[in-house]
């Protein structure tokens, strides 16, 4: 497959704390405008291995790109290219809204000309006018989720890195999200997710399941389910990390 | 039983009875209340109004007999991080005038998948151990009823299984179980339940109960293009709902005034002629989501 094809080229990647190996020779590919689940028990080696695609961490061994840019040399460039979104870490609770737009906007190195052309068409987008000058806080917890998704989409980066991002909303609130990924995905953005509920898995083009800081398992949901002759990607889920061997 | 904190209101007039060694499970989003509630159960906390027993005793006049009562598991990580494994489990049986020898058996069969780490530093342990750890902890002075607060956020979908068999035990001993989870998967794992949204009980019952009680029918609908399909489902006469449910959509129609035939043949008229669509019996998640009385078409 040709280069331009893939968003992310992974080979052999590896990642060792002293003589603990949390990602242990990896490799793997993601495909542009795929919505690539990434699935491992607690303690796999999923936190470790995204921080090295985000550019966050320097792997031990192994090569590859994000974006476009070596994982080695070019973090910067893969921090400047990429999204990033997690339920635990998003807004700024206390600066409003459109203080939030505005803020990611800079970092991200939009001019003012641009961050205003942003910030109103993503109020509208959201039906968020009427909020713009509400602190991010006092935001219910499905609409700081839409805003900070639009917000980690504010350079237009090639590839969003979503972690966990419906942890504990309610049910219907949970798949509206997973539309607007949708939405977002059918525009020819990669989407990277990460996420403990495994009906979501099904939602994906394509999943990996981590075991012990390898990849145990790759494919798209319906062959998974057929491989492991499973009924829900939950069996597979079940069947592939519970042969698990260390814990976290 | 009410709690406002300033203007929010956190839990407002919720009535709810919990058996004798039953599990019951606080089922509802982040925000809905639930840890509100559990402080107020727990005695941590002076509800508005409203008033409540533990094991028939009052939760505001004998809040120090039920503090030995029951046990406690908040949803954050509250041990000692600095004390070893061993040190939290001597500390909490000394406050509770208990030894690790007198309760060993209540504890033995979690206790025994951590002892080998007993000199461990609290903090230097993964999430797994430290949940059993905390657990042990909560038990250690052989409570009546044990309160976990989400035990199981954030914890994968293979531990989870695991910490509800665990759990199973615990009820098989004797001990009542009030839990506490986002998952709505996790329902059925419970005798009786709760949903809670918005500081409002939406729902209470069995499992089976509140699936008996969901007023509409649902098909179970596949085909290709799901999103699309997805868009397309909603805009069909007599659909109250369809949202996406793992690999089909769960529509939810009214028998009064469609069926499957006609639903299928619809979709089939918007470009969608492969579609399969099955009878279901709804799930807990179903439920709730009708219950929230949230629906919104588009």
């Amino acid at each position: 497959m040709g280069k331009e094809l893939n968003v992310i080229e992974i080979r052999n990647l590896t990642k060792k704390f002293g003589d603990f190996t949390a990602v242990d020779n990896i490799s793997f590919d993601v495909h542009r405008g795929e919505i690539f689940g990434f699935l491992g028990a607690n303690g796999a080696g999923k936190t470790t291995a995204m921080r090295i695609l985000c550019g966050l961490s320097r792997p031990t061994a192994g090569t590859g790109t994000v974006a476009g840019y070596d994982i080695w040399k070019e973090q910067e460039k893969i921090k400047r290219h990429i999204g990033y979104m997690s339920q635990k870490f998003s807004l700024y609770p206390d600066l409003t809204v459109k203080e939030n737009i505005r803020l990611f906007g800079g970092i991200y190195g939009l001019d003012d000309r641009e961050i205003n052309g942003k910030t109103s068409k993503m109020l509208s987008m959201l039906g968020m006018v009427q909020e713009k000058d509400k602190f991010a806080g006092e935001l219910p917890l499905g609409w700081k989720q839409k805003l900070s998704f639009c917000i980690a989409l504010i350079h237009e980066p090639r590839i969003i890195f979503l972690d966990e991002p419906t942890g504990g909303v309610d049910p219907e609130t949970r798949r509206r999200f997973w539309e607007l990924i949708y939405d977002t995905a059918e525009k020819g953005t990669t989407i990277f997710v990460t996420t403990h509920y495994m009906d979501e898995a099904e939602y994906c083009d394509r999943v990996s399941i981590m075991v012990d800081g390898r990849i145990a398992a790759l494919d798209t949901p319906e062959k998974l389910k057929c491989r492991f002759t499973a009924e829900t990607m939950d069996d597979v889920f079940r069947t592939v990390a519970g042969k698990a061997e260390r814990e976290e | 039983m009410s709690k406002s904190y300033r203007q929010v209101h956190a839990i407002k007039g919720i009535s709810l009875d919990v058996g004798k060694g039953e599990i019951f499970g606080l089922i509802g989003p982040d925000g809905a209340g639930k840890t509100t509630l559990f402080r107020i159960m727990t005695t941590l906390m002076l509800a508005d109004s409203g008033y409540g027993r533990i094991c028939g005793l009052d939760i505001v006049k004998d809040y120090f007999k039920i503090r030995r009562l029951i046990g406690y598991m908040p949803g954050r990580f509250s041990l000692y991080q600095d004390l070893s494994v061993k040190e939290n489990l001597d500390f909490f049986a000394t406050m509770f005038g208990t030894t690790l020898r007198e309760s060993y058996g209540t504890i033995k069969e979690i206790y025994s998948q951590i002892e080998p780490f007993r000199d461990r530093r609290a903090g230097k342990l993964s999430g797994g151990m430290k949940q059993k750890l905390a657990l042990c902890c909560a038990l250690v002075h052989k409570p009546s009823v044990l309160f976990l607060d989400e035990p199981t956020t954030g914890v994968d979908a293979v531990s989870r299984k695991d910490f509800w068999t665990m759990l199973g035990r615990i009820r098989q001993s004797g001990v009542t179980v009030f839990v506490s989870t986002p998952y709505m998967d996790e329902a059925s794992l419970c005798d009786r339940l709760a949903l809670i949204k918005d500081g409002e009980i939406i729902g209470t019952g069995t499992p089976e109960q509140i699936i008996r009680q969901y007023p509409y029918r649902i098909l179970a609908v596949k085909g290709r293009n799901m999103y699309p399909l997805l868009k397309a489902l909603r805009m069909i006469e007599g659909v109250e709902s369809c949202f996406s449910f793992g690999d089909a959509h769960h529509l939810a129609y009214r028998p009064d005034r469609t069926c499957r035939q006609t639903i299928l043949a619809e979709a089939a008229g918007m470009g969608f002629p492969d579609c399969t669509a099955k009878e279901i019996a709804p799930g807990i998640e179903d439920c709730f989501m009708q219950l929230s009385k949230k629906w919104g078409k588009n």
